[in-house]
């Protein structure tokens, strides 16, 4: 363990301060540089403000699907590989056979597992191709990479209408979701009380 | 601080693999006396090695009958734990259910490396590494974790299929209120997203009302360190939600002022607001383990039934036993203490007098909330009550066992 002076120091003054809610109470733990937030952040939440500089279109994407190896798990059209069906018009799911890849715990119809159909922010999809994609290589792809398969995964959806058009920063979080408005806001959480009043 | 590509081999094969794991461990504990020492004091390498349970015992987990483990890419996905071969209310480590946010490998992280970095909407962003974490007041809890795809199909043969998804453990580390409040929450903050190192990186958003009230920062699981499977070195409890919330490798929390829609989160969603609200908390919940699928009565006589009873919603109160088919109900009785967000074990006296009959138990949680029937839940969503119902949210209905004249016992579902 590392004793530093200034945690010592930190940690005396911090037990004069208790008492204070917001105050530090222990003055343990170090303060990250803006930097190292920077390079550890990669949440992107609906409003899009952490996205990073850059940019791309679905016609680049659509070059992209092929080179980064993608289409060989999702299928080279984004439909009937072995990884989750990327795109919408697969085959619908039979009641009583295993649910396809990507699809258990949702409801048995076609198409609700794809992501740029069923997340109401397209930036959702930008998030998670950014930290989970390729598979074994996560975290590999540039932004202007996660950009141009973003769109190519929205133009393939009939989500955008262009394969010219540029996804960045200030565009991708105004992308018109199909399920923008599909969604019931989550109630909020309460201790002590009943997840559903009424409900059995 | 990324984890390392796992030996992914070594998951696959099991247990053989994690008892070799586990004495590299023992071998590098710090206050280690060396074998060659021991064994001049006429002490056996087994007599200090990491203990193995009689070769007698042969109980193992399960992959889920809907999709095996590993699957076409060597991605582990759901595991079950044997319900019906367990006493008491702990699983044991070994045996803890395992699920996974994709599908994922298990990650081998060097605890001297791993750090939890707390940042977003605070006054004072704050990295611990896992020393910083232990210098700071711990408290230890018992709490189930459930995954939400814990759900009993008429295909299903054994307890084990049904509801081999949950387990509960012992578990040690730190208030997340006591970090969020190191760090100095803003006004304005309402949600939280946490996320884990393995290489997804899987993240949830976490209301911060339940962030401040009872999340733990664990380190420990059941007297130790946690175990790869679970999170090692260091796993959010998020007591009582479903188990996809209970992030594993857990590196950051990020302070947000909205439900941030992640990976994890947009499969949840729905636009029934009924549903979006069974979605994060489980609700009562309870199963006979013993007689179960599978097994079978040697004759007519007196039997022990025992089972397991929990609840998202706090301690169970009460469990309930039937042994016609719902028709009546008695009082079971807990015979281990009732903790919040926890497996109780109960044990109801039974003599079974050789004829067909259908055993159910039903738990009713410290908020009053009994565990429905699925003719209840049926009733309530105004669906049909058949074998295609499919109760939204977390299913904790009644699950009843038939038991032939014959002593076979079999889903009543089937």
């Amino acid at each position: 363990m590392d004793f530093h002076k200034p945690i010592l120091i930190a940690t005396i003054l911090a037990a004069g301060q208790m008492g204070f809610a917001q105050s530090p109470a222990y003055g343990v733990g170090r303060t990250p540089t803006a930097q190292e937030i920077k390079t550890w952040d990669i949440s992107i939440g609906p409003s899009g403000k952490e996205l990073p500089q850059g940019h791309g279109t679905a016609k680049e994407g659509a070059r992209l699907f092929l080179l980064k190896g993608c289409g060989g798990c999702h299928g080279t059209t984004g439909i009937g590989g072995k990884a989750p069906a990327l795109v919408k018009g697969g085959p619908p799911a039979v009641p009583g056979e295993p649910p396809p890849a990507g699809m258990e715990g949702m409801h048995m119809v076609p198409d609700t597992g794809i992501m740029a159909l069923r997340s109401p922010y397209a930036v959702t999809l930008w998030d998670y191709i950014n930290r989970g994609m390729p598979l074994n290589r996560e975290g590999s792809l540039k932004p202007d990479e996660v950009y141009a398969l973003t769109a190519f995964l929205l133009y393939k959806n009939d989500v955008i209408k262009s394969e010219d058009e540029v996804l960045d920063a200030q565009t991708l979080p105004k992308v018109n979701m199909p399920n923008r408005k599909g969604f019931a806001d989550i109630p909020e959480w309460k201790h002590g009380a009943p997840r559903l009043q009424g409900y059995p | 601080m990324d984890s390392k590509r796992p030996n992914r081999r070594g998951f696959l094969k099991g247990g053989a693999a994690m008892a070799g794991l586990a004495a590299g461990a023992a071998q590098s504990a710090k206050a280690q006396v060396p074998v060659t020492e021991l064994r001049a004091k006429g002490v056996s390498k087994e007599q200090v090695a990491y203990g193995d349970r009689s070769p007698h015992e042969t109980s193992v987990r399960t992959p889920v009958a809907e999709r095996t483990s590993p699957d076409a890419f060597g991605l582990v996905f759901h595991v079950n734990a044997p319900l019906q071969d367990l006493v008491g209310s702990i699983t044991p480590s070994s045996l803890h259910y395992v699920a996974t946010h994709r599908g994922a490998f298990v990650p081998d992280i060097d605890p001297k490396e791993h750090r939890l970095m707390i940042h977003g909407m605070v006054d004072r962003p704050l990295v611990f590494t896992m020393d910083d974490l232990k210098r700071l007041p711990f408290v230890t809890r018992q709490h189930f974790i459930e995954c939400a795809g814990n759900r009993a199909k008429p295909t299903h043969k054994t307890v084990q299929d049904t509801h081999g998804l949950t387990s509960s453990s012992e578990w040690t580390g730190v208030l997340l209120s006591e970090l969020l409040k190191e760090a100095g929450v803003q006004k304005g903050a309402s949600w939280i997203v946490a996320e884990g190192a393995e290489e997804v990186k899987g993240a949830s958003s976490i209301p911060l009302g339940k962030a401040m009230d009872d999340c733990l920062v664990a380190y420990g699981q059941n007297g130790e360190a946690i175990r790869p499977q679970q999170g090692y070195p260091l796993r959010l409890l998020v007591p009582g939600f479903e188990g996809i919330f209970q992030t594993k490798y857990l590196r950051r929390i990020k302070v947000v002022e909205q439900y941030y829609m992640t990976y994890n989160d947009y499969g949840h969603i729905s636009e029934d607001p009924r549903i979006a609200a069974l979605g994060n908390q489980i609700g009562p919940k309870s199963v006979i383990t013993f007689p179960s699928g599978g097994q079978k009565l040697p004759g007519p006589g007196f039997y022990e039934i025992s089972g397991l009873a929990w609840s998202g919603g706090g301690a169970i109160r009460r469990v309930e036993v039937s042994t016609d088919g719902g028709k009546t109900w008695k009082d079971a009785e807990l015979r281990t203490p009732s903790y919040p967000m926890a497996h109780t074990r109960f044990g109801f006296h039974w003599r079974w007098d050789g004829k067909e009959c259908e055993l159910q138990s039903r738990c009713t949680d410290e908020l009053g909330t009994v565990q429905p029937t699925r003719a209840q839940a049926a009733k309530y969503w105004n669906k049909p009550l058949d074998q295609d119902f499919h109760p939204p949210g977390t299913d904790n209905t009644v699950l009843p066992w038939q038991i032939a004249s014959d002593g076979s016992v079999r889903n009543g579902l089937s």
